[in-house]
């Protein structure tokens, strides 16, 4: 059975309406994105290989079956000036042809081996994730066309040309579609003159050559610049094989590339015409990068604001008290540099000022004087006696080992983590708030408004 | 691969205190208490962590005309409190346990669920058995969110091309069976329905032999059997409303219906009707109906993303798909956006020869071979998440069928030859019985008289 729970409406599998599933999407995001935490029981083993590929192993037995991603440097920010949509496309092709396999062929000799390939690019991230039995013959097999993958893509002209056309359809379709016009629209003016501002255009999409791609690859599909996350049903001394013959199928080139620093934008808000009957609403700035100090603040904070869900102030004020919406949340989403701090809601678009005029106070309010002291207690038993949950399956360990593989978090990250949280304090909320959420310089995006 | 389902009786009294039945192989438990609510609970000691669900069997296809929708507006207002729980205080509590909550609403069926840390089971028992018969919201409260569900609709239905073409390829196939409502309602139907709509929905449909249990996770099944009788064992037993099956008639020629929305791209989706499971043992057609929606759409190398979207390139996207485990009319549809510079009439032939493709030439035995082994390895996949398992069981259970059936219906997919798929590709895809829904994309201004691209308006602080 595919489960359609948290798709929803995708139109094959109609299934559900949910009550709250962006609610439920969101906290995913979110915590996924947030607390690489662990739990105790989980056994985080790091080794470098002899190339210098970083490499995290849990040994999971339960299950025969074998979870492995790359990550590489290769994200959305590491596009050219003018070639928006080529971290993308680079990644997209890696599967378009392999050594002397085509396209067809590979998919073919892949699903074949009951294994499935996925990844794709954020921000920051490239990853390619290939999922399989453990059983040797399947494993192998499926390994051997993971690294033909990464060793010897053939990116061929005609498929560039077909996944351009594809790229450049979509986007047309998107900027036709009210939530995907203020997602884009938003990032622009919060990064004003950064690549974390740039999505992919029409233009930018028809620049990119066959040859963008090739340099893209070399540069940053390095070994040096690449973590390897391996959980499943093999031992230590097979996963170092396993590494080890990754590892040594990457190309050894690569570039160090130095981004450009992000600067906070004007405060401001955008409005933009649109036929639609709702509103959509994007409110927020550059916050917050991994790693940093307040990051366990910004966390145990926005619980109570806006991230915890249905116990959330802004849920409560913004849905519950007025019905205004069906989903209403705020959300920091740390990258390699300042990531995002945002509020997001839709609403009738005749009652969006009003609206925004509750998300104004609640925030407002939010900043003078932080949770309340019963806010805090209930956020941290949520977020540490949540963190098992958030751990449960070999899937979602593997989003964990592969954010601290690639961001450098610490080992002890996981273990640190209840201490971490249970340690905010009220006045910490609030200070690191003051500084990391700067009211002048929010920026507020209305598709379809009056 | 979807696993399908059969549907067969709906409703389940016991009138004795039923056996506890056990499938070791799949670490499986059920019992069934003395007011006929069902309890199954699927051991699994990899993390300390469970899933609870109780699941309803009532969706929207047991609406009437005139209060579409009720069954999901009921969904948000169980939310609410109880005459022991004040409102929000249910969310607060699964919040406290370090949970995660959450619902939904099917045409089927209706289920409420917590993910939490294993020693909160016991409270989530009690909370939920609470809601199953004292619910209370006042009227004010349902004011308030009956236009939450409204913004909900908005959001998902009214500003989604897309789903409006799906709610027209539903509306227009089904003429007497409730499957041609939106689960969600109609918004002008939402926009009068009454607080005692949604509390009479309550009282006849939410009951514990309406309902069943599933937990999945690091519990040992007896004591969830003894946390079960202790908290939804208090219940009374009920009689439920009559249902009537409302079988939709034969279709004697073809529909088409085109939806104009602001967009890009046009879409299409043709929906045919055919058989659902109805005996897991004794039915062919539907397993080499899925199988069939496997060699058009169910892996990488399927014919569809092959032949259309990356060998002639007539479509963007392309896609199939056999629902065959419902209580109600089962579908198998066709659909997708075509490339840029074709048509839908380009898409709708190429989709319609893939069809003549498997009719005349049947299928390669490599291919049947592909979806039995990815179906074969998604068994081993989809027991790394809990709320999977406990889906599959939920889902299983809502048309009718029983968690013992799982692994035959594997067994029966497995089974399908590349014969009976190109049988069922013959048999079914006739005209007589096809329902066509075209999105017709609109430019932004015409439906707005300001463009979106000169109407950009900033102000500062």
């Amino acid at each position: 059975m595919t489960l359609a729970y948290l798709i929803i409406l995708g139109c094959r599998k109609f299934m559900t309406m949910k009550k709250h599933f962006l609610k439920t999407f969101f906290s995913v995001l979110v915590l996924a994105s947030f607390s690489a935490g662990a739990t105790a029981g989980v056994t985080i083993e790091h080794w470098t290989t002899a190339v210098g590929t970083r490499v995290y192993f849990v040994e999971t037995r339960g299950l025969p079956m074998l979870d492995v991603q790359l990550d590489f440097a290769a994200g959305n920010v590491y596009a050219a000036p003018g070639k928006a949509g080529l971290p993308g496309l680079t990644r997209g092709l890696l599967e378009a042809g392999a050594g002397d396999l085509d396209e067809e062929q590979f998919a073919e000799r892949l699903t074949d081996t009951g294994a499935q390939l996925g990844g794709g690019v954020d921000n920051d991230r490239a990853s390619v994730a290939l999922r399989t039995l453990s059983s040797k013959p399947e494993r192998e097999a499926a390994l051997a066309l993971m690294r033909a993958v990464l060793s010897a893509p053939t990116f061929p002209e005609a498929i560039l040309a077909r996944e351009k056309e594809r790229s450049i359809a979509a986007i047309r379709e998107a900027d036709t579609q009210p939530g995907a016009i203020a997602a884009k629209r938003f990032v622009a003016a919060i990064y004003p003159d950064h690549p974390y501002g740039v999505s992919a255009t029409v233009e930018s999409v028809a620049a990119i050559t066959r040859q963008d791609v090739v340099d893209f690859h070399q540069q940053h599909y390095a070994a040096k610049n690449a973590t390897i996350s391996l959980i499943g049903d093999i031992s230590r001394s097979e996963a170092e094989a396993i590494a080890d013959q990754l590892a040594q199928a990457l190309p050894d080139s690569g570039v160090a590339v130095t981004l450009p620093p992000v600067t906070l934008p004007e405060g401001q808000t955008i409005k933009l015409a649109h036929p639609a009957l709702q509103s959509h609403v994007r409110i927020g700035l550059p916050a917050v990068r991994r790693g940093d100090a307040d990051y366990f603040p910004l966390l145990v904070g926005n619980y109570s604001l806006g991230g915890g869900g249905f116990t959330s102030r802004l849920m409560k004020e913004v849905r519950e008290k007025r019905g205004y919406v069906y989903s209403v949340s705020s959300y920091f989403y740390p990258q390699l540099l300042s990531g995002p701090f945002g509020i997001s809601l839709q609403t009738k678009r005749s009652q969006v000022n009003d609206a925004l005029k509750v998300v104004d106070d609640v925030l407002t309010q939010f900043m003078a004087q932080g949770p309340t002291a019963q806010e805090l207690a209930a956020a941290k038993k949520n977020l540490v006696d949540g963190l098992a949950l958030r751990l449960d399956s070999n899937a979602k360990l593997l989003g964990y080992l592969s954010i601290i593989g690639f961001y450098g978090l610490p080992l002890t990250y996981l273990d640190d983590f209840p201490a971490r949280v249970n340690a905010v304090t009220i006045a910490q909320v609030r200070d690191a708030f003051a500084r990391h959420v700067p009211r002048d310089h929010l920026v507020t995006v209305v598709v379809a408004a009056d | 691969m979807k696993l399908p389902i059969f549907f067969a009786t709906l409703l389940f009294f016991a009138v004795l205190p039923a056996p506890t039945f056990a499938n070791p192989s799949l670490n499986t438990f059920e019992t069934t208490l003395p007011n006929g609510l069902r309890v199954i609970v699927k051991e699994d000691h990899r993390a300390p962590t469970v899933v609870h669900m109780v699941w309803y069997r009532v969706g929207s296809m047991d609406e009437k005309d005139g209060t579409s929708g009720v069954a999901h507006a009921l969904e948000h207002l169980m939310f609410k409190g109880t005459k022991r729980q004040p409102p929000g205080e249910f969310n607060r509590r699964v919040a406290a346990a370090g949970g995660q909550d959450n619902a939904f609403t099917s045409y089927d069926y209706t289920a409420y669920f917590q993910i939490v840390p294993k020693g909160a089971l016991p409270e989530m028992m009690q909370l939920e058995a609470d809601r199953m018969a004292n619910l209370v919201f006042t009227p004010a409260e349902f004011a308030a969110e009956i236009k939450v569900v409204m913004e909900e609709r908005r959001l998902r239905t009214d500003d989604n091309p897309r789903a409006q073409v799906f709610e027209a390829v539903r509306g227009t196939a089904f003429l007497a069976h409730s499957y041609r409502r939106p689960i969600i309602g109609w918004m002008n139907d939402l926009e009068n329905l009454t607080w005692q709509d949604a509390h009479d929905w309550y009282t006849q449909w939410y009951m514990p032999s309406n309902a069943y249990v599933v937990v999945a996770g690091d519990v040992e099944h007896k004591e969830v059997f003894r946390l079960a009788k202790k908290y939804y064992g208090v219940h009374k037993a009920r009689a439920l409303p009559e249902r009537k099956p409302q079988n939709e008639p034969e279709q004697k020629g073809w529909r088409r219906v085109s939806v104009k929305a602001p967009a890009k791209l046009p879409y299409l989706s043709m929906l045919w009707k055919v058989p659902r499971l109805r005996d897991v043992h004794q039915d062919r057609d539907p397993y080499a109906l899925e199988v069939l929606a496997g060699i058009l759409d169910g892996n990488d190398t399927s014919r569809l993303a092959k032949n259309l979207v990356r060998g002639t390139r007539i479509a963007q996207s392309a896609g199939a798909g056999y629902d065959g485990t419902v209580r109600g009319e089962a579908t198998f549809t066709m659909g997708g956006q075509p490339a840029e510079g074709r048509s839908v009439a380009d898409l709708e032939a190429a989709l319609r020869a893939e069809i003549a493709r498997i009719q005349e030439s049947g299928i390669a035995p490599e291919e049947l071979a592909r979806v039995k082994t990815q179906l074969i390895a998604g068994q081993t996949y989809k027991r790394d998440s809990l709320m999977a398992q406990a889906m599959e069981i939920g889902g299983v259970e809502a048309v009718g069928l029983s968690w013992r059936d799982i692994d035959l219906l594997v067994d029966q997919l497995k089974g399908v030859s590349a014969e009976e798929v190109q049988a069922v590709a013959r048999k079914y895809f006739k005209d007589d019985t096809l329902t066509i829904a075209v999105l017709d994309p609109q430019p932004m201004d015409t439906a707005d008289a300001r463009p979106a691209s000169s109407a950009e308006v900033k102000m500062r602080h």
